[in-house]
């Protein structure tokens, strides 16, 4: 349990610092970065709470695949673009961090005074499911077979898609002799 | 001192947190892609860890789905990003408020 513990705290803090840089770095490629330190410390969690199969998918599909394509599109539009950092909706900031120290403080105060429970009807003694691919592909393909085809149906779109907005290109040309 | 489920759970809020905040703060369209797929992992740990306190293998393949909408986001979003910019060179999401209707 003291392992957990010690994993916890760094890796705790390694998520949060991640996430801290995705917001508030001014290079997209820090923010690229700190996604992928967060996206790996979340694997950890996963692997600490025995969901193996779950720790292998993000590390490949998150921090392989998801990540490569955003730095990808970094290094396509160019990391020196500087954001204008004129605030278009009045006070847009200070809303912001009302808003997150509201959540926060509330948040807080509920958990200290012991009136939060995290999951309502959890029983005591539960065991923490193994998560190998075997176990979880049983689920998948004998509770979830519907929602697992329908999701190769969205990738379908999604990839139909993608290609779709890379394939046409403008056509300034035309349309500015139509007009 | 025993890690509960609870632990992992806050530390997704405050993850979560951070995504919605990054989400609204920032204007490049590329970081607000990012704050997005944040928040997307903050709901997979709680999911995870909220599996492991009731001993189901269901959260864990809740969070498939969760990376399987995910990923058919970011194709598509990343390439709405990269049309946008071949054609006004610019990822601020404020160059795109002609398209109001």
């Amino acid at each position: 349990m003291t392992v957990e513990l010690v994993l916890f705290v760094i890796f705790a803090l390694v998520a949060v610092a991640g996430a801290l840089a995705v917001v508030f770095s001014r290079n997209p490629i820090y923010s690229a970065i700190g996604l992928l330190a967060t996206m790996v410390s979340l694997a950890v969690f996963y692997v600490v709470q025995s969901a193996q199969f779950v720790a292998m998918v993000q590390i490949i599909v998150y921090a392989g695949a998801v990540l490569t394509l955003f730095l990808f599109v970094i290094m396509f539009i160019g990391v020196d673009q500087a954001e204008d950092t004129e605030e278009r909706i009045p006070r847009q900031r200070a809303l912001v961090a009302a808003l997150v120290l509201i959540v926060l403080v509330g948040a807080g105060v509920l958990v200290l005074r012991d009136q939060w429970t995290w999951v309502p009807a959890a029983p005591a003694t539960a065991e923490a499911p193994n998560g190998t691919v075997q176990a979880v592909s049983t689920v998948l393909f004998e509770e979830w077979v519907l929602a697992f085809e329908v999701t190769s149906l969205l990738l379908v779109v999604a990839a139909a898609g993608a290609i779709a907005l890379a394939y046409f290109r403008p056509v300034r040309k035309r349309r500015s002799v139509e007009q | 001192m025993t890690v509960t489920p609870g632990w992992y759970m806050a530390l997704a809020a405050v993850l979560f947190l951070i995504g919605a905040a990054g989400l609204l703060l920032r204007r490049n369209a590329l970081i607000m892609f990012m704050s997005i797929e944040l928040m997307l992992n903050a709901v997979a740990l709680t999911f995870v860890s909220a599996g492991r306190a009731l001993g189901d293998l269901d959260g864990q393949v809740a969070v498939f789905f969760v990376l399987v909408v995910a990923a058919a986001e970011v194709v598509v979003g990343l390439a709405i990003i990269v049309a946008v910019f071949r054609r006004r060179a610019s990822a601020s999401v404020d160059d795109l408020d002609e398209l109001r209707g």
